[in-house]
């Protein structure tokens, strides 16, 4: 219980969770886990199954693809005070990506499957969730559309 | 320009009668002498110029930019790069990436450049003092906003926080490394750097560069922002700062248009209703974001 409570105190402390109902809170703590990266080590892999998203509270993640017979490539970095990780919420329910830790990272996870059973089971924490979710997944898309113009290359 | 009949009124007079008509005279490009010339990039270079000319040249700010002549070659317009605590020394910094700029990079130290100039607006660094300062740059943009910078930081104590947030396409872009390492060890500055994308062994941040102003440590209601790179860019890190709570006539932004005579005669860098290369290159974003968003405009 004891070690609960610390999670608990550790996810009000995220931006993610800012203003969210206490209520909702309290029924997703049962879902967190303090978790804790070593630069270099894989968040999670591309291809395997999304069973946490992860809630950065110190470090630096690198999001990769791989590309066959080259180095990996990094397309994006997510840093303390943000969330990795919403492959959970669409089928298969797989990484889309290599999630690595470029330092060492604190996170809080939240157990996919023990989340999509409480927003089943009541629609009120899904709603909270998804709309915490959505304008993230958003300003991510939105993003990677301006990555695509690549704005900086020669005029050419 | 010189009243019409005045070249041959001048040939009777004396030569430095001459010279100073000719300096007056906007479309008439004085000699500066290349000192210095470095590599920044693979396609982009700096010069550093001294003035051959009398009498001496106008003072320029930050944000300005001059026409540099690439004898026998042609004319572009190029924004000032270098210290303004230092006006007699000319510092452009160049992408190769036309007949002219392409000729420039090959002339070398000792040769001559023409110089009219300068002109423009400027970006305002007296009227922002008091108020913290956000620098964000994309790409190339990050030369025209040095001057400002260095100003900035010559005189640090009459700002609150100053933040530089640059973005490039990858590590390797990078322009000015060495100073923004410089700029980053240093206790009173917040420098970040984004790139588009990276290689395993960068270990900065990855995306974006709006996602630096959305975390960025600044007082948006205290906040002065130069915007400087692709317009595009341009464009999404002025909506980022206004929504963040800067005030949109404290965001300004360097445009680029192509501009000819530099003294708005000509109309080749009209944008809507504004003469770039006069009401600008400095715009504060309130009175253009409409404009920003005309298609083809």
């Amino acid at each position: 219980m004891a070690v609960k409570a610390d999670v608990g105190e550790l996810l009000q402390q995220h931006p993610f969770f800012a203003d969210m109902d206490p209520v909702v809170q309290e029924i997703l703590v049962g879902c967190a886990r303090n978790e804790r990266f070593n630069a270099g080590s894989h968040l999670y892999r591309e291809g395997q199954a999304a069973d946490r998203i992860f809630l950065i509270r110190h470090g630096r993640v690198a999001l990769e693809l791989q590309v066959p017979g080259k180095n990996p490539i990094v397309v994006d970095t997510v840093d303390a005070g943000e969330v990795t990780g919403w492959s959970w919420l669409v089928p298969p329910y797989n990484w889309a990506m290599d999630a690595r830790a470029m330092t060492l990272v604190r996170a809080i996870s939240l157990d996919a499957t023990c989340l999509r059973g409480k927003c089943e089971a009541d629609p009120m924490v899904g709603y909270q969730l998804y709309k915490r979710f959505i304008p993230i997944m958003g300003k991510r898309l939105y993003a990677a559309r301006r990555q695509l113009l690549d704005v900086y290359g020669s005029p050419r | 320009m010189l009243p019409a009949g005045s070249y041959w009124m001048s040939m009777a007079a004396p030569a430095s009668e001459l010279r100073s008509a000719l300096a007056a005279d906007p479309m008439v490009p004085a000699r500066w002498r290349i000192d210095r010339r470095g590599r920044e990039l693979s396609d982009v270079f700096t010069v550093e110029l001294s003035p051959q000319d009398h009498p001496l040249p106008r003072h320029w700010s930050p944000g300005q930019f001059n026409m540099l002549y690439v004898f026998g070659a042609g004319e572009v317009a190029i924004s000032i790069s270098g210290d303004p605590a230092n006006q007699y020394r000319l510092v452009h910094t160049v992408r190769a990436v036309g007949p002219t700029t392409e000729a420039m990079s090959r002339l070398r130290a000792g040769d001559n450049l023409g110089v009219r100039g300068p002109f423009g607006t400027d970006w305002p660094v007296v009227a922002a003092e008091g108020a913290d300062l956000v620098f964000v740059a994309g790409g190339l943009g990050l030369a025209p906003l040095r001057p400002a910078i260095l100003h900035a930081l010559a005189n640090r104590g009459r700002y609150g926080a100053v933040c530089i947030y640059f973005g490039a396409r990858r590590p390797q872009d990078l322009l000015f490394r060495q100073q923004l390492e410089r700029w980053r060890g240093r206790f009173d500055l917040e420098v970040e750097v984004t790139v588009d994308h990276a290689a395993t062994d960068w270990s900065g941040p990855v995306g974006v560069v709006t996602k630096l102003i959305e975390r960025g440590n600044f007082d948006p209601l205290s906040t002065t922002a130069f915007v400087c790179g692709p317009e595009v860019m341009m464009r999404f890190a002025a909506m980022e700062l206004a929504g963040r709570g800067v005030d949109p006539d404290e965001i300004h932004l360097s445009m680029e248009r192509n501009m000819k005579c530099a003294i708005a005669f000509c109309g080749h860098c009209q944008w809507g209703p504004h003469f770039v290369c006069k009401d600008g290159p400095v715009f504060p974003y309130g009175r253009v974001v409409d404009l920003l968003t005309i298609t083809e405009l």
